[in-house]
């Protein structure tokens, strides 16, 4: 009986011969990743629980990224309580103010191929996007991990989701992962693991399958694969040999597989206030806004500003809207002042901000007014999560984001 | 688990963590600090309303989004007794367990009105408007998890605290 | 009797050929700004105190955004709305994002002999090109919006003669931090602090911008550098006239003239709480520092930002140190984005902000927490400005603020 991409994952970690779903078995875990907002929890949670010394410092890994910059003085305090933590034992792997979590755990190489890695933020299932088996948990769990090395799961069924055919210029990884949590809904996936495979998806570069990982997890999704290949090598900085076990066999067994003739798909939307609430752009061209969000560990990457900065190469924001562009990370922001992305987004009103999560997690860098209208190009458009309840909040794809935001107004992107 | 009766509030589909705690009130310092602002973009009155032994019964999907934790202490802080969905969020139901609060997976949302009592026997039954809606019960690991109170506890117990 | 530069500038302003220092005098206002710290105070008295609300002449309002932007909570978005929907209903100009108000200001408006009031403490900064600017409350602001005009007090003047040169490594920010300590924080209380000589006229524009804009922190109504040929060019070289270069008269009447050798200059640092608590760099004892952050609308321009760069070249900031930059201006950015300035501070590991008031202003970026230190550019060091009340405010140049960042305790960059 064969095995799917995350079974054979599970094995590898386990030692063990074979899985099936709903089989619980304790994973031996190889990196963590903890953030800003957490680390306090982690930290006392970990103390509580009697353990005093981390089982593997070098598997650790601390982000600031949701308080970054500061915009209270309480925020300060979780870079305090994260910096004694780091210190008291041993932590190397710190990154203070380098960007999101989801972007740097994959970028610098502490998520990869083949590993199994947990982190205190739901959108850890991004890093499936590399072929690692990384899934989201609380700070309780992630102090038991510390003290033990070790966490439970149950072994998920697996939906396999079939994208083949090539892709309408218009159309990105954005709008394929939104068409996707349309159809499944937003509980559609709950406990289970998406594999991603199909022609079109091997076309995607990296960049673009981690943006369909990290939102995999709006279907509920434990977490998001996909096979590892070149482009992943490469990437990862790891040989073809390293990663040559890791994909699924010809006879695995899934819950169902899905289809998409990729010629199909469209540029869509998803409409306040559910990630599931999913309408072709067309639908909506003409709702007016007040902000655009190019940004997240969603769509921040150098694809999407390029993307961004490509809708707005002569053009200006339009007038009495903000374009407000966080980068997902240093090296990302570098080079995208490198490839001139960066002078023709100011160049067109952008406001270009530290990378950082941003307006995404709704603690800082945009937020909305009452009965305000944002277009972003995050991950979540839940009510309330960049302003006031009467905020409304639409996701789209960077191009979308960016031809709307010259715009004023939801247009297609081009 | 012994059987308990309590009062039902009444919440809908994809109740997600932003609703149950916005991200701005994440950094204050405790729980308790916290709980006042529970549920607040959607009923910002219903914090001050629920009282301890009180049960939520939700739709499909509670507890979606975020991994923050503080959304399940929240509800145990207020008090609440258990919470019953049609079904939830895996991050959430695993925070849930390890944070000692129970969730229960019944449809009984649809048949029901907010305010009226109810009774659960865990693992068993869900007595409720004069009907019994059969409930199953968790697995042991969880069961192990939610009876030493919590995964901390667990852990203390692992580690020779109590 | 002869006049000072502010005399001659209030005399036009008034439409009269004589003032005196001590007369007050009603005026045409040149040019009115107001940001986000206090607009919607000013947009709400218009709609509930006036009887027949309306605007003497929207083209010469501006209102800019620089406080809290991007907005970090729902009550800063309401006040952006607010300003929006005010400044398209009245024809206003909007600047949101831009950069910080004061060098928007001198980029895009203000010419010599000017007289310009900012619902801000800082706008005294427009004396750089030989304007009076100066900060008013919000009911001021709101006569000088709907009428046109207002009334001033003619300022005594103090006089600082400069000579000479600054030294390699020290910067007007010295110079003027180093007089501010000398006359105390209300040592030009009221009063206009007038800047001449060749020493002043050695200084670029960018330079005399440093000068003017920290006047208020000695608690003078204004400061002017006395205008010259540099300040022609660069008004004309931005599309605008320069009709105005008022010099004061050879028998004006000055209450004090002090004189600056300016290679007699050191690098200083503000202490903690005040402006005028000034010790000479050599002198401070070992301060170890949370936060470092080069900006504001004293000195986030390219010449800090060049020093900036030179300093972190091949350079790393200290781990556990947060080195905030936040540059003046769009135009600052970009300029410095082309010199590939952004590139070095990301590359040393600074957080390179937009444009805007950034730490200087304390409550939206890199806001500093319980016992942190923060050694800063910006203009201000009283107790809690950028942070907890239990925090510490610094203030040195561009060079000792980078060089701090690197070190993690304040130091000049010779000590590297």
């Amino acid at each position: 009986m064969g095995h799917t991409l995350i079974e054979k994952i599970i094995m590898n970690n386990t030692g063990l011969e074979t899985v099936s779903p709903g089989q619980i078995v304790t994973t031996k875990v190889d990196r963590v990743m903890i953030h800003d907002i957490f680390i306090p929890f982690v930290a006392e949670k970990f103390k509580e629980m009697g353990f005093s010394k981390v089982w593997d410092p070098d598997k650790v890994v601390l982000i600031y990224d949701h308080m970054v910059p500061t915009s209270t003085v309480e925020d300060v305090r979780h870079f305090q309580i994260g910096d004694a933590f780091a210190r008291e034992q041993g932590l190397t792997h710190v990154h203070r103010t380098d960007g999101i979590c989801h972007q740097l755990m994959p970028e610098m190489g502490y998520a990869a191929p083949g590993q199994v890695v947990f982190g205190t933020d739901s959108h850890t299932t991004t890093y499936g996007a590399v072929g690692c088996f990384s899934s989201g948990i609380g700070y309780t769990e992630m102090a038991a991990i510390l003290g033990t090395g070790e966490l439970w799961v149950r072994v998920p069924e697996t939906i396999r989701i079939e994208i083949n055919g090539e892709l309408p210029a218009n159309v990105s990884a954005k709008d394929i992962i939104l068409r996707i949590l349309g159809d499944l809904r937003a509980d559609g996936a709950t406990y289970k693991a998406l594999e991603f495979g199909g022609s079109t998806v091997e076309g995607l570069s990296v960049a673009s399958r981690l943006t369909m990982s990290n939102m995999s997890v709006e279907c509920g999704a434990k977490c998001a694969l996909v096979a590892p290949d070149e482009k992943t090598a490469a990437f990862s900085k790891v040989s073809m040999d390293q990663i040559a076990w890791i994909h699924p066999d010809p006879d695995a067994k899934y819950e169902k597989v899905l289809h998409y003739n990729a010629a199909d798909l469209v540029p869509v939307l998803a409409c306040p206030s559910q990630v599931d609430n999913i309408h072709p752009v067309s639908e909506l061209v003409g709702t007016k806004l007040d902000e655009v969000f190019i940004g997240s560990c969603t769509n921040g990457r150098l694809e999407d500003l390029a993307a961004a900065a490509q809708a707005l190469e002569s053009k200006t924001v339009a007038p009495g809207l903000r374009l407000i562009v966080t980068p997902a990370s240093r090296s990302i922001y570098r080079e995208a002042v490198k490839a001139g992305y960066i002078e023709t987004l100011v160049k067109a009103g952008a406001i270009v901000t530290q990378p950082g999560c941003g307006l995404c997690c709704g603690r800082a860098g945009g937020i909305l007014a009452e009965g305000e209208t944002v277009l972003a190009t995050n991950n979540r458009n839940f009510l309330g999560r960049m302003g006031p309840s009467s905020v409304k909040i639409y996701l789209a794809s960077p191009a979308t984001a960016a031809a709307s935001a010259a715009a004023g107004k939801i247009v297609m992107p081009e | 688990m012994a059987q308990f009766t309590g009062k039902v509030w009444l919440l809908g589909d994809d109740i997600d963590t932003d609703i149950i705690i916005p991200t701005e009130y994440l950094a204050l310092p405790t729980v308790d600090d916290m709980k006042q602002y529970a549920f607040s973009p959607l009923r910002p009155e219903l914090a001050g309303q629920i009282r301890p032994g009180d049960i939520i019964v939700a739709g499909k999907n509670f507890g979606c989004g975020s991994s923050r934790e503080q959304a399940p202490e929240i509800i145990k802080h207020l008090g609440v007794a258990c919470v019953i969905a049609k079904s939830y969020a895996r991050i959430f139901f695993r925070n849930a367990i390890n944070n000692g609060l129970l969730l229960i997976e019944c449809p009984l949302h649809d048949d029901l009105q907010e305010g009226e009592e109810i009774t659960v026997f865990p693992g068993e039954k869900i007595l409720a408007g004069g009907k019994s809606y059969p409930i199953s019960p968790l697995p042991q690991n969880l069961l192990d998890i939610l009876e030493a109170g919590g995964l901390v506890k667990a852990m203390q117990k692992r580690n020779g605290l109590l | 009797m002869g006049m000072t530069i502010a005399e001659k500038i209030i005399a036009r302003a008034a439409g009269v050929p004589e003032v005196k220092a001590g007369e007050i005098h009603t005026v045409t206002l040149d040019r009115m700004m107001s940001n986000d710290g206090t607009t919607h105070l000013t947009i709400d008295m218009y709609h509930n105190k006036l009887r027949h609300p309306h605007i003497a002449d929207p083209s010469k309002v501006v209102f800019i955004v620089d406080h809290n932007i991007p907005a970090e909570n729902p009550k800063t978005a309401a006040v952006h709305k607010k300003m929006r929907d005010f400044a398209r209903e009245n024809g206003i100009a909007m600047y949101e994002g831009k950069g910080v108000c004061h060098q928007l200001m001198v980029e895009n408006y203000v010419c010599p002999g000017e007289l310009i009031f900012g619902a801000d403490s800082h706008t005294c900064s427009y004396g750089a090109l030989g304007a009076f600017g100066t900060g008013v409350g919000c009911t001021d602001f709101l006569y000088g919006m709907v009428t046109g005009g207002s009334w001033v007090m003619v300022p005594e003047t103090l006089r600082f003669n400069l000579h000479g040169k600054l030294r390699e490594g020290v910067y007007p920010r010295d110079l003027i931090l180093t007089i501010i300590g000398d006359i105390g924080a209300n040592g030009a209380n009221y009063k206009c602090m007038e800047f001449a000589g060749d020493g002043a006229h050695g200084l670029s524009v960018n330079d005399r911008f440093v000068l003017c804009n920290l006047a208020v922190e000695a608690g003078a109504k204004t400061g002017i550098v006395e205008p010259d040929e540099k300040v022609k060019e660069y008004v004309e070289s931005r599309g605008r006239k320069a009709e105005h270069l008022f010099t004061s008269d050879p028998d004006a009447k000055f209450l004090k003239v002090y004189d600056y050798d300016l290679d007699k200059i050191e690098p200083v640092v503000a202490c903690p709480d005040f402006v005028d608590n000034i010790t000479p760099l050599r002198e401070l004892p070992h301060v170890d520092i949370d936060e470092a952050f080069l900006g504001s609308c004293n000195n986030g321009r390219i010449d800090e930002l060049r020093v900036a760069a030179s300093i972190l070249k091949g350079r790393k900031v200290k781990d556990c140190v947060r080195f905030i930059v936040s540059p003046a201006s769009n135009e600052v950015y970009l300029q410095a984005l082309r010199e590939g300035i952004i590139d070095t501070l990301l590359e040393a590991g600074a957080m390179v902000m937009n444009a805007n008031c950034s730490v200087c202003w304390g409550s939206c970026q890199g806001v500093i927490g319980e016992n942190e230190v923060l050694v800063s550019t910006g203009t201000r060091n009283f107790k809690g400005r950028a942070g907890h009340k239990t925090s510490k405010v610094y203030l040195a140049s561009a060079a000792v603020v980078t060089a701090s960042a690197v070190a993690g305790y304040i130091t000049g960059p010779e000590s590297l």
